[in-house]
């Protein structure tokens, strides 16, 4: 089963997707209403993919574990989604965001999947404005735009820092519209347990009733997963408490590949870890680094007696600073993109410099914007010689209006002003490059098994651009599945509703029952979250945002036998037939065991370092990645063998012809 | 700090319910509310009890998952925020806290502080969109100008996280800050004019099914809301629905 195939059209690069909708197969609008199609999580791409398919006439079944599909965790996404619209007029196009996200993932993405992706980005923000999302506006009442790292144009749509909210709130909208017309039927609190496959082809998955406990089959002629990415297996990531890899994994060990897993994008910018209690961390958005400066103190007395509660930041003078994404990328400043500012995070802490009790952390100050956006309201407002205490003022109302629910979140979480003080950052788990293998279509190496958004692997490489997470999972949801999937369907017209009284959805859902009552009988003496934290820290120490042939070996095993462990004293209380919270995070974790081992296998297979893939036996003499195009110029698709340890590594060689594969500097 | 918990346990929507009293010691400040109940879970499960089941998911104050009533108040004592971003820092040694889930007719209990809100999703199934077709085959996003402060206004009011926590504060239970937020967004930009009075009506009829209360001015959904939602959608929603009676 399965083969690499990545059916990139032919053509020229401009010419592959239209051409590619001109070739490929149509299911008659008559003929849509006899076919059935499954989409799993209701996030940007999952919500947006069921109202097109919807709306298009076939008939959607969604699923997802929060108790609403607008509570997918795109909905947590802050600074905003990317589009070439070049409103601005600083010279963007639909090949240089093309060319920005392929060096931004590091040259290790397909380019065909990617320049589709820069295509259809100005046509998401027609379409959101449409279906009344309220993005930012300007004065004149044309849209907003600011600018995220790793590019020098103005190109991310907004809606003050809550964008992933208004971009779902949109999607449920369109979603809402079709649940109105009963074309959509929409399964909230259940949970996809696993793919039921007839004749090697994906025609239904097992879910569970989260309230009831219930099992049951759903059948349809295609499955769609996008259920998001895999960033808790570090227990502890910006991810909500409940995203998982589950629906994914179970389709990996069905039979689809699962690319690139050890590509993890540790996001700059988050709150510090507190304490031993902590649950989650705390994202502050990219859009922050616009205007706030990141510096530690330049000499190692300071930052301990900073350490210490002896000094303030606000004490040291300009000279006494180290702005050092200043100092080492003076093109690109404090907007570096997002895997080369967390590195340069955590070296300027692993020398000393950090800044928190734990000495994990770095400052973020918005003193000078402050005073700048202050001098410029003066001006606007017409206020002649302002003190300093008014420009501060005005100033503050500038940054207010823009982040004013970012600089909210911290207050409440850190408890100290971040407009009188330099907020405290360091880096935190926060987004899965890698994901289900897909082809061109978005077809998994499972036939009619699709899979779209962050669950997938497609389109950011070996790591992602700021705000490019939205406009991924919206392309692949609105416009890209939808067509590509017709393409397959059109084979099932005459095929007719799939039973679910099929000796194969019996055998699906016999193995899921029996590895419930596996983890209900095991009766151990340690919580789920027990196994959960220890996972998390083997793989922030060792397969985090520095990684080593040791350390990965010795990952390996140490998860392997947390593995065993964990199947052998894991505790659920409670029943499985009622509400059971900790069998869901059982389930979820069991899972996460054996995703973590691949994702340390491919770790090390991968000798080169490029993107978040940071191996410290491979870099510069100046720190920066150094990666080996000759050898490793490929996506690694595992197939699963039984075991994480047996999984089999395929490549898919990347071809570039319409980019020059160099050194990426933002020197 | 020393703490005693009063909590809602409840094995089922069927089963009846009491307050039971847990005592907690060691309890950080700069923990969350919810991360203090993970020490308790974790506690109870080792002692072989089961763990309170509560709802959450973004712990980030968006997704809108997280409820409880904390001592009489929905997300508990400090403004604008969710009970996810509220900290320990906001009590002190000594307390006792209750905690209830969110209560109203049209939210059945499902177990212990776990509610279904799926009330809230159908009146949005009933009118709360736009009905545009997602082809991408629409006009330039920038052939509609809309003046700033309509924007603005517009998304103030998509702010609303679908918490409930406006249901749970009204003592007639009533729906209306949610359904005026939703309405409103629409209402104020020039894309969701053209089915105003459809939209209005149907999210209306909808409401009133569900079995929420009505609305007799309180105020105490726009105190307690973690989004900060204005009355103001109240009056707005009003307005709209009069002039669509009017109209027929």
């Amino acid at each position: 089963m399965g083969s690499l195939e990545s059916k990139i059209p032919s053509g020229p690069l401009a010419e592959k997707w239209t051409k590619h909708k001109n070739d490929i197969d149509l299911v008659n609008p008559a003929n849509k209403r006899n076919i059935d199609v499954i989409v799993v999580g209701t996030g940007l791409a999952g919500g947006a993919a069921a109202a097109t398919l919807a709306e298009l006439g076939y008939n959607v079944k969604t699923f997802c574990y929060q108790d609403s599909p607008r509570r997918a965790h795109s909905i947590a996404a802050q600074g905003g989604i990317n589009a070439s619209k070049n409103y601005q007029g600083d010279g963007d196009s639909d090949y240089r965001l093309f060319y920005d996200t392929v060096k931004g993932g590091d040259y290790r993405s397909r380019e065909a999947n990617v320049y589709r992706l820069a295509e259809v980005s100005g046509n998401i923000i027609d379409q959101c404005v449409a279906q009344g999302v309220p993005f930012a506006r300007e004065y004149g009442g044309l849209l907003d735009n600011r600018s995220f790292g790793g590019v020098l144009v103005s190109r991310t749509f907004y809606a003050k820092g809550q964008t992933g909210q208004q971009l779902l709130l949109g999607a449920y909208s369109a979603m809402n519209r079709q649940i109105n017309r009963g074309k959509i039927k929409s399964y909230t609190r259940h949970e996809m347990l696993d793919l039921v496959l007839i004749d090697g082809k994906a025609r239904g998955i097992i879910a569970r009733d989260l309230v009831t406990g219930e099992i049951e089959r759903h059948s349809g002629h295609a499955v769609v997963l996008a259920t998001g990415g895999y960033g808790n297996v570090f227990f502890l990531s910006t991810n909500a408490m409940g995203s998982n890899v589950t629906a994914a994994w179970r389709a990996h060990r069905r039979g689809a590949y699962f690319a690139n897993p050890c590509y993890t994008q540790i996001h700059p910018t988050c709150i510090p870890v507190s304490g031993d209690h902590q649950s989650k961390l705390t994202l502050m958005s990219e859009s922050l680094r616009n205007d706030g400066r990141i510096w530690v103190p330049k000499r190692l007395e300071d930052a301990q007696a900073i350490r210490e509660g002896k000094l303030k930041p606000t004490e040291l003078t300009e000279d006494e600073r180290d702005y050092y994404l200043e100092r080492r990328y003076p093109a690109f400043g404090n907007l570096v993109p997002r895997d080369v500012a967390s590195r340069a995070a955590k070296e300027r802490c692993d020398a000393g410099f950090g800044v928190n009790k734990t000495g994990e952390a770095v400052y973020l100050d918005f003193a000078a914007a402050i005073q700048r956006y202050g001098k410029e309201k003066a001006l606007t407002s017409g206020i002649k010689d302002p003190d300093k205490g008014t420009l501060t003022q005005l100033g503050e109302e500038v940054i207010e209006a823009k982040y004013g629910n970012l600089f909210q979140m911290y207050e409440k979480i850190v408890d100290e002003n971040p407009y009188k003080t330099p907020m405290m950052i360091y880096p935190a788990v926060h987004y899965t490059m890698g994901g289900l293998w897909v082809d061109y279509n978005l077809q998994t190496t499972i036939k009619g098994c699709y899979c779209a958004g962050e669950a997938n692997f497609s389109d950011h490489g070996a790591n992602r651009l700021g705000a490019s997470a939205l406009m991924q999972g919206l392309a692949d949801g609105y416009f890209v599945l939808p067509y590509t999937i017709g393409d397959y369907l059109s084979d099932d017209i005459r095929t007719g509703p799939i039973s679910t009284d099929s000796p194969e959805f019996e055998a699906t859902e016999k193995e899921v029952l029996e590895r419930i009552n596996k983890l209900m009988n095991t009766n151990g003496t340690h919580s789920v979250d027990y196994y959960h934290k220890k996972l998390g820290k083997i793989m922030w120490n060792k397969c985090g945002m520095s990684r080593n042939a040791e350390d990965l070996k010795s990952a390996i095993d140490e998860i392997a036998e947390l593995r065993k462990d964990f199947w052998e004293n894991v505790k659920i209380p409670g029943e499985e037939g009622q509400f059971n919270q900790e069998l869901e995070k059982a389930g979820r974790v069991a899972d996460f065991l054996e995703l973590g081992e691949l994702f340390a296998k491919d770790a090390l297979q991968r000798n080169e370092s490029c993107g978040g893939h940071f191996r410290e036996e491979y870099q510069t003499p100046e720190g920066e990645a150094l990666r080996d195009d000759e050898n490793f110029k490929y996506a690694a698709a595992w197939e699963f063998k039984g075991a994480p340890s047996e999984a089999v590594m395929h490549k898919e060689e990347l071809v570039f012809e319409n980019i020059e594969l160099k050194t990426r500097s933002y020197k | 700090m020393n703490l005693v918990l009063k909590i809602w346990r409840q094995e089922n929507a069927e089963a009846k319910g009491k307050m039971v009293e847990y005592p907690m010691s060691n309890v950080e400040g700069d923990m969350s509310f919810l991360e203090m109940l993970d020490v308790l879970n974790e506690d109870l499960i080792n002692k072989g009890e089961e763990p309170v089941a509560f709802d959450h998911d973004c712990r980030e104050g968006i997704c809108g998952t997280c409820s409880l009533m904390i001592n009489g108040e929905p997300h508990g004592p400090d403004r604008l925020i969710t009970t996810c971003q509220l900290h320990m820092r906001k009590f002190s040694d000594g307390d006792t806290i209750v905690i209830e889930p969110f209560r109203a007719t049209a939210f059945p209990i499902i177990k212990d502080l776990v509610v279904d809100r799926n009330a809230l999703e159908r009146i949005q199934q009933a009118g709360g969109f736009i009905s545009v077709n997602t082809s991408g085959n629409t006009v330039d996003a920038n052939a509609i100008p809309i003046a700033k402060d309509k924007a603005d206004e517009a998304m103030d009011a998509a702010t609303c996280i679908g918490c409930g926590a406006c249901v749970a504060a009204c003592k007639n239970a009533s729906a209306m800050l949610f359904t005026s937020a939703k309405v409103s967004q629409f209402a104020l930009l020039p894309q969701g004019r053209v089915e105003a009075t459809d939209r209005v009506m149907n999210m209306v009829r909808q409401m009133d099914l569900e079995g929420f209360g009505n609305c007799t001015n309180t105020g105490a959904c726009e105190v307690e809301c973690p989004k900060g939602i204005s009355l103001e959608n109240i009056a707005r929603m009003n307005r709209e629905y009069m002039s669509a009676i009017v109209k027929g």
